[in-house]
């Protein structure tokens, strides 16, 4: 009716590759994002001098080390989780900075809105927190506390291990990755279908004049946009620091 | 009765305008919207609930908003998975 035409989602998620075309190591925008998401918070850290009273740019970096410390890990952990600090505060930048890419115009696309990067993430954090179980209880003492809940009757021992070790060791990095990559194929799609319907209302003379509340709703929801790809850098770090905790002490 | 045999064969004539592809691609389509809606019915109650009694608790105890919040973002992040799980069978429906 009004000539909309959305593109395919191949058109929305898929890339060319700039460089090695074809081979496996084909080197295209998400790898790019990929690539910067790495080397930003680097380059941030090593520009940041250690002195006693911050000043510039070490304010920013001491602020987000803080964040990560006291929101995160003495939230989910506690003082005994600090050795976690830079696994987790790695995850959390990574991934931010893999989402707030979805608003950075010329990139626009939100790096984890490819299912392979979640999911390298969430069997970094399946194994981190298998490791971390492993060496705090024993082979046998974390596999007793993370799939018999205490107090389970005799009779239903099988079938409480079996849904335990569903949730706990299958349906974990599952969700994980899974939350993280359709929030931001979500979040994408919705920029993408508001930036369709401005471009289509503009070609259409007649419809023109509501093309203020679609333009608006475009930035409106960039904003959003850019909360989500705090929040969910946010949420996949501290469910991270939440499952180390679970599997360092036993129930 | 006759109804519903005239109904079944109007339904019947109707599919057979369609190659098989074409019948799997219009029933994912459907079906898709009717998928994301159902999944987004339960945790949208789900959130409002939590997001609800977050906000009733840290107006009674102000000094512990900051755990109350991340345990809230906890919540959100577990209640929110089932709505994704029915974006992603959205997704794929849809375009798969």
């Amino acid at each position: 009716m009004f000539a909309l035409e959305f593109p395919s989602i191949d058109n929305l998620v898929k890339w060319p590759e700039y460089l090695f075309e074809g081979t496996f190591a084909g080197f295209n925008k998400i790898s790019l994002i990929l690539v910067l998401a790495m080397l930003i918070p680097t380059v941030l850290f090593l520009l940041a001098k250690r002195d006693l009273v911050p000043r510039g740019i070490q304010n920013i970096v001491e602020s987000i080390v803080e964040f990560v410390e006291n929101q995160i890990i003495m939230a989910a952990i506690g003082p005994e989780g600090m050795k976690y600090l830079p696994l987790l505060l790695s995850i959390f930048l990574f991934v931010f900075f893999g989402n707030i890419f979805e608003v950075i115009p010329t990139f626009q696309m939100p790096a984890n809105a490819r299912m392979a990067n979640p999911l390298i993430l969430a069997v970094v954090v399946w194994v981190t927190f298998i490791g971390a179980g492993i060496k705090a209880q024993g082979f046998g003492g974390f596999m007793k506390s993370s799939l018999v809940p205490p107090g389970t009757p005799a009779a239903l021992l099988p079938l409480m291990m079996l849904i335990e070790f569903i949730s706990t060791f299958l349906l974990r990095p599952f969700g994980l990755a899974v939350r993280l990559f359709a929030n931001m194929l979500a979040g994408h799609i919705l920029l993408v279908t508001f930036g369709v319907l401005c471009i289509t209302l503009w070609t259409l003379s007649p419809l023109v004049v509501v093309l203020p509340f679609s333009f608006g709703m475009l930035v409106a929801l960039t904003g959003f946009e850019m909360m989500v790809a705090f929040l969910q850098a946010f949420i996949f770090a501290l469910l991270a620091a939440v499952y180390i905790n679970l599997s360092i002490h036993a129930h | 009765m006759s109804a519903l045999a005239s109904t079944a064969s109007q339904v019947i004539e109707l599919a057979q305008e369609f190659t098989p592809a074409e019948a799997k691609a219009n029933a994912g389509a459907s079906s898709a919207g009717f998928a994301y809606g159902l999944a987004a019915i339960g945790p949208g109650i789900g959130i409002g609930y939590l997001v609800g009694q977050a906000v009733q608790a840290m107006a009674r105890q102000p000094e512990a908003a900051g755990q109350v919040q991340t345990t809230m973002f906890l919540g959100i992040a577990f209640t929110e998975a089932l709505a994704l799980i029915g974006f992603v069978v959205f997704i794929l429906l849809k375009f798969a």
